[in-house]
């Protein structure tokens, strides 16, 4: 079957290739520039298993005007040539998808802010997934669902330790949380695939993004939060105050990086890993191990180190922690940097598996604040168990429902949980009257 | 620069039927914030429950009356809905549920098909035209040069700012009853007021529906200024310009909501003009912010008004220092 398969794809690159110059006399609004010169918007499609899908038409419109059109070949490969610099809407035409590749968010159906750059080749992507009537046993769609499911709850659970122990040694409820896992994807996206950035491979830009994330929940706890503690303001009006800050960097970073969702530059086309059951992308067991390794990493240190010890004595009871000689202010400056690093590399984690996008942190806001409070506020290790109950549940529902309702599902299971065990799995009963 | 169109046009939106909508939506919220201490950050979830059920009423063959009725008690359902499962949490918890809700049931109004109740992302237009048909004013543009309102927009904030002047003087009385009097000691002390024999819960519960139908009336009449309701209408976003609003004009002041909503417009308009003005006349270069990029120093700015408000002063305009600085549980 396989075999057909490359053959057809074989042949129909052929004749593509052997059509092409008379395919753009016909057709003049495929080519309106010389082909190799000037700027132009391309991309791949690919479908939930990274398979090419061709013969899906792409429209490429200038606030109103269509500038071009194409449709993708073999490869899945497309090129609309544009004739200038300028931002452009390009929208995937959805009634060409083949049965069974559906758009993953309907909504994106139209990029309606692709900015191109003169001379420049711009990338676009549209998240492809399976639709109805894809032809996969029941028992390998639990078991991809479940790993993917896995997947999304560790990167929760990293992003939002910074929350929950924020939450442990402040009893801050931090808004703007989600601005902290973004600015992580932004900085590894400017270190690695901007073209004003240095271009340094992902790995690095990673650990670059982590230790300025770090950096950030410095100056987080530093230049704001500290002098509002010592002004005594109460905890409504830090709220507020985080709801503000979340607001102006949200919209800060839509002024800087744009509204379009972008991929870093390295792993993005990656085909499944036939591994039995299920068929992740190596980036998905990179990501997956990643986690594991700072989740254990993070776990190793609370138990072990003076510092862990003294963080879990402040988050169960400051004023106990503090007339037995911990220095509290430094075990809070140390939280921060500490949430601040983990919460930035979870954006680089996001972006990794997803796209890198200005909201997608306050995407991942409500989330995080399901798996805190589903493993219990304030706790070191809640947001493990929670993050990866979430991840879990709302991967798996997706099963039953359609994937549009998944981030209803994690917040059902917040609603639930509030209603049953506010205090969470791994908390106490006084903690939340 | 046309500095008198950008005025002309800041004036209009301060006094325009956005900002009387977005003031009687800030009155719901004073009532549970500012009276109550109530953190309700799924307030825009009552807007679109009252424009909701105003717009599927409609649609479905009844009058537009019965629609603002259905609207304004779906919202009380709403508000128990909210209330009796989370009003016993503490204020982080409250805050938490309330902003999940309105994502949950903006999440289930989105998912329909076209064919729905909801009309899905499509949703539903044209169901106002009873309203229009009561205009009494003539055909025209009424106001002077560029300050002008059409016919239309005259008439709906006649009734928006009439509305907004009814809730303001119900709420102001209602809160300065003994009922009102139990709101206030509930924000100020939620234990002492416990002690005295108040059921503390009953209270909040009837703080949070009376907003929330108030939240409704805004709702409703966003609803039909647009003649258009669209689930995307309804983001988190939404409730926290209320917020900032409110604390601008001064939470827990009764004209505190009216007062936030007029600045409020005016400066956000006002920069946008001079903003665009800037960018046309080329003194804002357009590597640094062109015109897409305007929607974005917007909110850049609520965010960062709110934030330095709530720091230097959160008592706002009109409020009062020693109610606004406790700590709400």
């Amino acid at each position: 079957m396989a075999r057909r398969l490359w053959f057809l794809a074989l042949a129909i690159a052929i004749v593509l290739v052997l059509n092409a110059p008379a395919f753009a006399q016909n057709d003049p609004s495929s080519t309106t520039l010389p082909a190799g010169g000037g700027s132009a918007i391309t991309g791949q499609l690919l479908d939930g298993d990274d398979n090419p899908v061709p013969d899906v038409e792409i429209l490429v419109e200038q606030d109103g005007p269509e500038i071009g059109r194409a449709i993708s070949g073999a490869d899945g490969f497309f090129r609309i040539a544009v004739p200038a610099a300028g931002t452009y809407q390009v929208t995937l035409i959805v009634d060409t998808l083949p049965d069974g590749v559906a758009l993953r968010d309907e909504s994106l159906a139209t990029l309606s802010r692709v900015r191109v750059r003169e001379g420049l080749e711009k990338p676009v992507r549209f998240l492809l997934g399976e639709g109805a009537g894809s032809g996969v046993s029941t028992i390998e769609q639990f078991a991809n669902l479940t790993s993917d499911g896995l997947r999304l709850g560790l990167i929760l659970s990293v992003a939002s330790i910074g929350l929950s122990l924020i939450f442990g040694v402040t009893g801050l409820t931090n808004f703007a949380h989600g601005e902290l896992v973004t600015f992580g994807a932004l900085v590894a996206y400017f270190a690695s695939t901007s073209a004003a950035g240095p271009g340094l491979p992902l790995i690095l830009a990673a650990l670059v993004a982590t230790a300025f994330g770090g950096a950030f929940g410095f100056a987080h706890e530093r230049l704001l939060f500290r002098p509002l503690r010592r002004r005594r303001s109460g905890n409504v009006a830090l709220i507020v105050v985080t709801i503000g800050l979340g607001l102006f960097l949200r919209n800060f970073y839509l002024l800087v990086f744009d509204g379009s969702p972008r991929p870093f530059d390295e792993y993005t086309v990656q085909r499944g890993l036939d591994l039995g059951l299920i068929s992740p992308r190596a980036k998905d067991l990179a990501i997956i191990a990643v986690a594991l390794a700072v989740l254990l990493a993070y776990g190793i240190a609370l138990r072990r180190t003076r510092l862990g010890t003294a963080m879990r004595a402040v988050a169960d009871d400051r004023d106990l922690a503090e007339s037995s000689g911990i220095d509290v202010e430094r075990v809070i400056l140390v939280t921060w940097s500490g949430g601040g690093a983990l919460a930035a590399l979870g954006g680089v984690l996001v972006g990794l598996s997803d796209t890198v996008q200005f909201d997608m942190g306050f995407g991942l806001l409500l989330p995080m604040f399901a798996a805190v409070i589903v493993g219990g506020l304030g706790t070191a290790y809640g947001p493990l168990v929670g993050g990866v109950l979430i991840g879990l549940v709302s991967q798996l529902s997706t099963y039953w429902l359609s994937p549009k309702y998944r981030i209803g599902v994690a917040l059902a299971v917040l609603i639930i949980a509030v209603l049953l065990r506010p205090q969470g799995i791994l908390g106490r009963r006084e903690r939340i009257t | 620069m046309d500095f008198i169109g950008v005025l002309a046009d800041a004036f209009r939106s301060a006094l325009g039927p956005s900002a009387a909508a977005f003031a009687i939506a800030t009155v719901g919220l004073n009532v549970h914030y500012g009276y109550t201490g109530l953190l309700n950050f799924g307030h825009v979830a009552f807007l679109m429950v009252g424009a909701y059920g105003t717009a599927i009423t409609v649609d479905q063959g009844a009058p537009l009356w019965a629609g603002a009725l259905v609207g304004v008690a779906a919202a009380v359902v709403l508000g128990l809905a909210f209330g009796l499962p989370t009003l016993r949490l503490r204020a982080d918890y409250l805050a938490i549920v309330t902003i999940a809700s309105g994502e949950v049931l903006r999440t289930i109004v989105r998912s329909g098909g076209k064919d729905s109740l909801t009309h899905g992302v499509f949703g539903i237009q044209r169901f106002a035209d009873d309203f229009f048909d009561l205009n009494p004013f003539p055909d025209g543009r009424y106001g002077w040069g560029k300050f002008a309102f059409s016919e239309r927009q005259l008439w709906v904030l006649t009734v928006g700012w009439t509305v907004l002047i009814l809730v303001t003087w119900f709420v102001g009385h209602a809160i300065r009853s003994p009922w009102g009097r139990v709101l206030r000691a509930i924000r100020e002390d939620e234990d002492a007021a416990r002690s005295l024999g108040k059921n503390v819960f009953a209270y909040k519960l009837q703080s949070l529906v009376l907003g929330g139908a108030i939240g409704a009336l805004a709702g409703i009449l966003i609803a039909i200024e647009r003649q258009s309701v669209n689930p995307d209408s309804y983001l988190p976003v939404g409730t926290f310009t209320a917020y900032a609003l409110l604390i601008l004009g001064g939470a827990g002041a009764n004209l505190g909501p009216a007062l936030g909503s007029i600045v409020y417009w005016f400066v956000i308009e006002f920069t946008n003009g001079v903003l665009n003005e800037g960018i046309a006349h080329g003194w804002i270069p357009t590597s640094v912010i062109d015109t897409t990029d305007v929607g974005a120093v917007r909110f850049m700015l609520v965010g960062l008004a709110l934030m330095l408000l709530m720091i230097f002063r959160p008592q706002g305009i009109l409020g009062k220092r020693e109610e606004v600085l406790l700590d709400a549980r």
